[in-house]
């Protein structure tokens, strides 16, 4: 690939950005604490400012035409960013504000260029084009910025996520040959796999042969709930155990009448404390009181 | 009518679907057992409109009539619209990969039902339930 001759704006921004990078990162700074000083530290995003700047100059040196978003040599810049707005992100700043940290640098940087096009003889003409190459090229860093304070917000939460999906189904050893798990929550498609898969195996790792599934913490048992909750009793039923369906309260109850759910295959309790009596009584053991000796 | 709006795309829009219809059934004064049915409706109305109608719209906010409150809610799509809504209607009827029972159940667990539906022209379900 050839390097095409950088445009006459490109050119001037270039000289800006590589030889004033000091003066800019003075008159970025100080723009920055004028905007968040008391408000926010920003110690650190200032020290990533001129990391920012050093990378360009880098890029800048190798070739003079300003990077595009998403080529090969934005992607330095874009690793600064990332780490901008994480800084940016510990310091409490909303991506907005992020966005316009980084906007911060435009009023530096048309100075510089209003200066350098006085200074040379027929530097107006470019000066327009020149301001317009800065405004595009700064806004594409600060969009950049939003970006990558999202991208690591939405990791956040699918981190959560997967955490929550392991932690919320765990199951239970009861009494010997007797598991239950306790559901909460929503019963999304994802977590019931997880639900369905952690029984199953610990099914056979403890040759259970009672399972009770209480459903007390499912808000909503419609027909989807039910689906794969019958799918997971026929499961462990195939594997030689049998299932019974605990925490069905009243209003579920009604719901699941008027649904025309069938549920008359599976033994259905209202209690886990029913479900364990139940499950006990058919594995053979006997719950009684003790009378206290006199 | 005053409306809360959830755009419907995933199986966690279904999720915010409850939430919205659970929180307005607890603002009509719905009785626990209403709240619940009005909900489950709602979850199977809104998943169709996911899995059927390819994503659209629901609706939900008070009415009131007299002395009544409730809560009505609407789910649109412009999907291919029901063929055939006697068929949709009846229990273990399914084009897809479900129980057969959602559409038909929906219509139980509420006190009006109204669709509007043609092949081709997308379908809008409007349900209420009175507290």
């Amino acid at each position: 690939m050839t390097t095409p001759t950088p445009s006459p704006a490109d050119a001037l921004l270039s000289a800006v950005l590589l030889e004033d990078s000091a003066v800019l990162l003075t008159a970025w700074a100080a723009a920055l604490d004028r905007q968040f000083a008391g408000a926010r530290d920003v110690a650190d995003a200032e020290r990533e400012c001129g990391r920012l700047l050093t990378a360009v100059g880098r890029e800048l040196r190798a070739d003079p035409a300003i990077p595009p978003r998403g080529s090969t040599r934005w992607e330095p810049l874009r690793d600064v960013l990332v780490e901008l707005s994480r800084d940016c992100a510990q310091a409490g700043l909303s991506p907005s504000e992020t966005a316009t940290l980084v906007f911060l640098l435009k009023q530096p940087l048309f100075d510089r260029l209003r200066e350098r096009a006085a200074e040379s003889a027929g530097g107006a003409e470019g000066l327009t084009d020149a301001l317009w190459a800065a405004t595009t090229f700064v806004d594409e860093l600060g969009l950049e910025s939003f970006d990558a304070y999202l991208r690591s917000r939405e990791d956040i939460i699918r981190r959560q996520q997967d955490e929550l999906l392991e932690l919320s189904t765990p199951v239970v050893k009861l009494w010997t040959g007797i598991l239950a798990v306790p559901l909460i929550g929503t019963l999304d498609s994802a977590r019931t796999q997880v639900v369905m898969e952690s029984l199953l195996e610990k099914i056979i790792e403890t040759d259970a042969p009672m399972a009770i599934i209480d459903i007390t913490g499912v808000p909503t048992v419609d027909t989807l709930v039910a689906q794969h909750l019958l799918k997971t009793v026929a499961a462990a039923r195939l594997m030689g155990a049998d299932c019974i369906i605990s925490g069905i309260r009243p209003q579920i109850a009604q719901t699941i009448v008027h649904l025309g759910l069938d549920l008359s295959d599976v033994t259905t309790k209202a209690s886990l404390a029913d479900a364990l009596r139940v499950a006990l009584d058919r594995s053979g053991y006997e719950v009684r009181k003790i009378g206290r000796p006199a | 009518m005053s409306g809360d709006e959830v755009a419907l795309s995933s199986d966690e829009d279904v999720v915010r679907a409850r939430h919205v219809t659970r929180r307005l059934a607890v603002e009509a004064g719905l009785r626990l057992v209403d709240q619940t049915k009005l909900v489950t409706a709602v979850s199977e109305l809104a998943r169709n409109t996911v899995i059927h109608g390819g994503g659209g719209v629901l609706t939900a906010g008070l009415v009131h009539d007299g002395p009544r409150t409730g809560v009505r809610v609407t789910c649109q799509d412009e999907g291919p619209g029901i063929a055939d809504l006697d068929r949709a209607f009846q229990d273990g009827y399914t084009t897809g990969n479900g129980l057969g029972l959602g559409f038909g159940g929906a219509r139980r667990l509420v006190h009006d039902f109204d669709v509007r539906t043609a092949p081709g022209q997308g379908t809008t379900i409007t349900v209420v339930r009175w507290g």
